[in-house]
């Protein structure tokens, strides 16, 4: 057998083997799930916090937004892994992966959120608590869903983001989808090359269309704001000919 | 009936109301006059809690207006119409003005159309219920804005500059309306506007603010013919010609 580190028959081991590299992926996709929700909860949270008009509540955001960011998930991570046992957490390693991965991405929205809270004019709250709707309100009727066009992309690039950064888990033995690939060509053949192809493909294949569809989002709402502003600008013409006349 | 006692605001150091005291009766219209900077958005923005005095209160029916209960406080007193209208714009007009009634007041979503189907309808927009504030001219949007300010019943309505934004020939549109609105006894009215015309056939008192204080106050007729200082004066020849 040729020892060429794509070779064949390695490519054909792997199609056999397929089963293990697909649970990975499941797997991978399991964790990203879990945890792009527990990003998004501790993201609108930490959000909102940080655009609130009182300055420790503010102070809270700062803090989170700048320790997690600051800090590599990879040592966020092992710290859980190591240190929290100690404490007397032991946590399964899809756990630590949902929380870990979690937990830091959700500085990360907090801050897309935030951004998103701000470019609300402030009219729009004034208008809502004008009509009795309490902070929690104004939020959930007003404010968040009018920030949605604007942090779906950003939003979706640390969909991305996150996804990849899942492979963290592959250093705990986390049975995703970089720990399979990597085992399965360890524990056999020495099969590296295509094993971690395969993997790479596997991201591509989730990350590629997300980012993709984020970037034509927002390249079409840049568009129809256009296309409505030239759409009044057009009917006021209309207006001011039909005056005139 | 709407009480400011004494209320002084400051934002940091600058300080915008300086002992303001007033009272609205039930029913009773009062517009505020004064020039740009007096103070008038802060104050009406104090009637209903959007700011809260840095000293002396704000009583609405007898209770006094704190961080702790203006929520419940506004939602039981007081509407109010913003200069920029404000309309929530990922919404239609029937979903602007329905919010509040089935969030805030329990109706379904029945019941809560046919009230905002009515409100429209007074503000002669019954066609519009299913355009998005974008697919409307600026005195459609501030009479939505209107709509839903009447849908939800409370006595008390405060507007601040409500045509001030607008293109000179949709004013009269939304200023037919307040005046309409301005002969129901049951409402109590607080407006902040420059329109002198409409100030004199709508208010049954004239406030003149200046430097953030209340510098004169009397009834439309004496306020315009007899001026009562030569600040009011001075105003007066300004905006009328
Ligand atoms: N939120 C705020 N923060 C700081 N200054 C403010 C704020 N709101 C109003 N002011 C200031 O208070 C003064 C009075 O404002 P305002 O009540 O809007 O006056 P008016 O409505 O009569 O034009 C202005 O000098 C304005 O700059
Ligand atoms: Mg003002």
């Amino acid at each position: 057998m040729s020892r060429a580190p794509f070779a064949l028959w390695r490519w054909e081991r792997l199609w056999n083997d397929k089963a293990v590299i697909f649970n990975g992926f499941v797997t991978t996709l399991l964790v990203s799930l879990l945890a792009l929700a527990l990003a998004m909860a501790i993201g609108i949270v930490f959000g909102m916090l940080g655009t609130s008009e009182k300055k420790p509540l503010r102070a809270v955001n700062r803090v989170y937004v700048e320790f997690f960011q600051n800090i590599p998930l990879l040592v966020q991570v092992f710290f859980i892994y190591n240190a929290f046992p100690l404490l007397g957490f032991r946590w399964p390693v899809f756990t630590i992966g949902v929380v870990g991965v979690g937990i830091y991405h959700g500085a990360y929205v907090a801050e897309v959120i935030r951004a998103g809270i701000r470019s609300i004019p402030k009219g729009q709250g004034d208008a809502a608590r004008s009509q009795g709707f309490g902070y929690i309100q104004t939020m959930a009727y007003v404010i968040l869903p009018q920030t949605i066009k604007i942090i779906l992309p950003p939003l979706t690039n640390q969909a991305v983001n996150l996804i990849k950064n899942t492979s963290v888990l592959a250093t705990l033995s986390g049975l995703d989808l970089m720990y399979r690939a990597d085992s399965w060509a360890s524990q056999g053949t020495l099969s590296y090359g295509p094993a971690y192809v395969a993997a790479g493909a596997l991201y591509f294949l989730i990350c590629f269309p997300l980012a993709t569809w984020a970037r034509r989002y927002e390249r079409r709402i840049k568009e129809r704001e256009h296309l409505q502003l030239s759409e009044a600008a057009a009917e006021e013409m209309m207006l001011m000919a039909e005056e005139m006349l | 009936m709407i009480k400011m006692e004494h209320v002084n605001k400051s934002f940091g150091k600058t300080q915008v109301l300086k002992d303001v005291s007033l009272v609205v009766n039930e029913g009773e219209k009062v517009v505020i006059l004064g020039p740009s900077g007096a103070g008038k958005s802060t104050a009406i923005r104090c009637v209903n809690g959007l700011e809260l005095p840095t000293s002396g209160a704000v009583y609405l029916d007898g209770t006094a207006l704190t961080a702790k209960n203006r929520t419940q406080l506004v939602r039981r007193h007081c509407a109010m119409v913003f200069q920029q209208f404000n309309l929530y714009p990922h919404m239609t007009a029937l979903k602007n003005v329905t919010l509040a009634l089935t969030k805030l007041q329990h109706m379904t979503k029945a019941e809560a159309a046919e009230v905002a189907g009515e409100c429209l309808e007074t503000v002669g927009l019954a066609d519009k219920a299913q355009s998005l504030p974008s697919q409307l001219s600026g005195g459609q949007q501030q009479r939505v804005a209107i709509a839903r300010a009447l849908a939800t019943r409370r006595k008390i309505l405060l507007f601040d500059e409500p045509t001030s934004a607008l293109d000179p020939e949709t004013v009269g549109e939304v200023l037919s309306v307040m005046l309409r609105l301005s002969h129901e006894h049951g409402i109590t009215m607080i407006i902040v506007t420059h329109e002198m015309g409409f100030a004199k056939q709508a208010a049954d008192r004239i406030v003149f603010m200046d430097g953030g204080e209340i510098t004169a106050e009397d009834n439309p007729d004496a306020f315009f013919n007899n001026p009562p200082n030569e600040r009011v004066q001075q105003f007066l020849s300004k905006v009328l010609y």
